[in-house]
């Protein structure tokens, strides 16, 4: 025990020393003034010691649950409470019924604010919902989600100041859009290895970012564009409440058509396809499917979701510009599908409400947002990389009585 | 023709920084497979350090390439402490994890130390205090090449032999050589391979942080975002040469710096970053070895 106190606060000791300069110091060259904040220091020597202690803690936890797992003791027979609230029907049931009157009943109770922050945690959710295909299943790792929100966004934003076309028709384009550049962007890159995809995502993303802020004929630069109508319910005329309130059960429904569709298409022909070349890319070429068909369609279908929620996110606003489509989005999603479990809806769900909602009611955390996505990231990747909640795997399980009727 | 010059200088500016950087990826690659995202922060941190020291010594009276020198050494000792912790705590325990973890690992690391600088320091712009002296013998080229573009080409170039020299030429670097070519055979002919790892990791970040120092006093100011930018510019020159290989990621970024100057000179500074996110592309779509590189078979 000892030990462990010696060497956490050698711990403590080294991150003292490391962010010394950055924590204490802080000068301003301008007025070549100084201020030193000494009480930092103790902040981060009290930190680290804690947090060392549980570092450490958790590393041997998982060392002993890995051992326990290559010991061939069954894993799949203690599911946790997540995934057996998931699995059970005894379970979800209500728990989807009471979700069901809540979200009915959501914009009666709280005002307009709150809906609207909802709308935005729900706009994630899809987002989410959609970067889980490319990443979750198929194991793309796309940095630059947040390009295709823009296509969406901008296409509504653009059909409708040139040529006044509707929110409802420009769903479906703004969808297919977004299809249409994730399949530009995936031809490029199908040959390309995980890590190097992952950069060229990136590039797309800030090139998107940069053609928007520069093509001001079309785009009108960084001013962005202004006056989108709210979503329109045959022409009806209404009140900015009535308007969000509908704009949220419209969302509603997304989400419920975004989580059906992905959940069958996970269990489908080309779910599967793409669960298996996320496993083995080179098995599951050998096996017959078609590589280039796959990756562009996870693409092309992440990208479809975010076109369309992005032109939802504009008629939102009723206002865009290209600050809402920075490299924080992208990493902002990334973290929900991470923190969610890379593959499982139920936790991308969660894990979306709970990033986008969290920062918002709790003001003093929202400084530190990003510090957080970032250490979640790390985290989750080391202690729970399967996420929250992990996707239940289907299994085939060979079943004992048959092998002893064989014996016998 | 002087027009040429100039950008022909500004781009070996440059292509240098990119180089320092760009070496630091590539070595890290070239041993455990990983996209260091992070490295870019580094070199911000880098930058961070010198400038915090810097205005502390110009507080207390120092003067000139005194603050210089020691500004800079302290910078890359930080750099190399903050290198060495960043693989222990992120990629370390994900050694045998599938290759996605690492690389969402070091997404999130770089998040995590751009956002600690911005709410340790500032998220403004900070103004570089211009540490490196007007020779007097740039004069009659001091148009074309400044004395500060003068230090920085000297310094990356020796720090660049330096590191041949080191991994040509002394144990540790037979041993980086040994592990980038099988970790397993390393490890069983007795090499430490987490040592090595460990060493690879501060040189390039002693590197990076060398770019910083000389980047932040050449252009003048420095935010926290700046590692960001750069380190996909360097990650671009790095696969530009053949990432994992050690010269090439020099040339690449040479390159890199030559083209991205001419471009904004010659055609529109609006879409820089756009022109070297082409490039990128390009390389990987037609060669994907990079310029220096060796095709990899992968074997089943």
């Amino acid at each position: 025990m000892s030990d462990y106190m010696k060497r956490s606060f050698l711990v403590a000791l080294w991150f003292v020393f490391l962010t010394f300069p950055l924590m204490v110091v802080k000068v301003n060259t301008l007025k070549n003034t100084v201020e030193w904040r000494w009480m930092n220091m103790l902040w981060v020597a009290i930190g680290a010691f804690v947090l060392s202690l549980l570092w450490r803690w958790a590393l041997e936890r998982r060392q002993l649950k890995n051992k326990e797992a290559e010991s061939g003791e069954d894993e799949s027979t203690r599911l946790g409470f997540g995934q057996r609230l998931l699995v059970e029907p005894k379970l979800y049931k209500p728990v989807l019924a009471v979700l069901f009157v809540a979200t009915i009943a959501f914009p009666l109770l709280f005002d307009i604010y709150q809906t609207n922050i909802m709308v935005l945690a729900l706009v994630f959710v899809v987002l989410g919902l959609g970067l889980n295909v490319t990443v979750g299943l198929a194991g793309l790792l796309d940095l630059g989600y947040v390009a295709f929100f823009a296509v969406g966004a901008y296409t509504y934003g653009i059909l409708n100041s040139f040529w006044g076309i509707g929110f409802w028709t420009s769903l479906p384009i703004g969808g297919l859009m977004g299809a249409l550049f994730g399949i530009a962007l995936g031809f490029p890159i199908l040959r390309l290895r995980g890590d190097y995809l992952a950069i060229v995502t990136l590039g797309f993303g800030s090139i998107a970012k940069i053609v928007i802020e520069n093509w001001e004929e079309v785009t009108n630069g960084a001013k962005g564009i202004a006056g989108i109508p709210r979503p329109g319910f045959f022409g009806a005329d209404m009140s900015i409440t009535s308007a969000t309130t509908y704009t949220y059960y419209l969302m509603i429904l997304m989400v419920i058509f975004t989580i059906f569709i992905t959940n069958r298409l996970k269990d489908s022909r080309i779910g599967r396809a793409w669960m298996a070349l996320r496993e083995d890319e080179i098995a599951c070429v050998a096996m017959g499917v078609d590589m280039a068909k796959t990756k562009l369609g996870a693409y092309a279908f992440g990208a479809f979701w975010a076109g369309l929620v992005g032109v939802i996110f504009a008629a939102r606003n009723t206002y865009i510009n290209p600050n809402s489509f920075t490299f924080m989005e992208s990493a902002l999603v990334l973290s929900i599908v991470v923190m969610g479990g890379m593959g499982s809806i139920v936790g991308v769900i969660i894990a979306a409400l709970v990033l986008i909602l969290m920062p918002e009611y709790l003001r003093a955390f929202s400084e530190y947002r990003m510090l957080m996505f970032g250490a979640i990231m790390v985290l989750m990747m080391i202690f729970r990389p399967e996420g929250l909640i992990a996707n239940v795997r289907r299994k085939y399980r060979g079943h004992k009585v048959m092998t002893e009727d064989v014996n016998a | 023709m002087q027009y040429f010059l100039e950008l022909s200088c500004s781009g070996l500016v440059r292509g240098s920084i990119y180089a320092l950087i760009a070496l630091g990826y590539t070595m890290v690659y070239g041993i455990i497979q990983l996209i260091n995202f992070a490295h870019g922060e580094i070199y911000m941190i880098g930058a961070f350090i010198a400038l915090i020291v810097a205005g502390v010594l110009t507080i207390y009276g120092f003067s000139g390439v005194s603050i210089l020198i020691l500004a800079g050494l302290i910078a890359t000792i930080y750099a190399a402490a903050y290198g060495y912790t960043l693989e222990k705590i992120a990629y370390r325990p994900l050694r045998n994890a599938p290759r996605l973890s690492p690389l969402i690992s070091a997404i999130g690391m770089s998040l995590f130390l751009q956002n600690y600088v911005l709410l340790a320091q500032t998220p403004d712009f900070l103004s570089f205090p211009s540490l490196i002296p007007d020779f007097g013998f740039m004069e009659p080229v001091a148009h074309i090449m400044g004395s500060a573009e003068l230090v920085i080409l000297v310094t990356s170039a020796v720090a660049m032999v330096a590191l041949t020299v080191l991994i040509k030429y002394t144990r540790i670097g037979k041993a980086m050589r040994a592990t980038q070519q099988d970790m397993t055979m390393a490890r069983l002919v007795g090499v430490n391979v987490d040592n090595v790892i460990s060493v690879t990791f501060v040189l390039g970040s002693v590197l990076a942080a060398i770019g910083g120092v000389l980047v932040g006093s050449y252009i003048g100011q420095i935010n926290f975002y700046i590692g960001f930018m750069a380190g996909v510019k360097a990650f671009t020159a790095a696969v530009l040469g053949g990432i994992g290989n050690i010269p090439g990621a020099v040339l690449g970024a040479m390159v890199l710096g030559l083209a991205e100057s001419f471009a904004a000179g010659y055609i529109s500074s609006a879409y820089e970053d756009v022109f070297a996110f082409g490039v990128l592309v390009l390389i990987l779509i037609l060669r994907p070895s990079g310029l220096l590189g060796k095709a990899v078979k992968q074997k089943v």
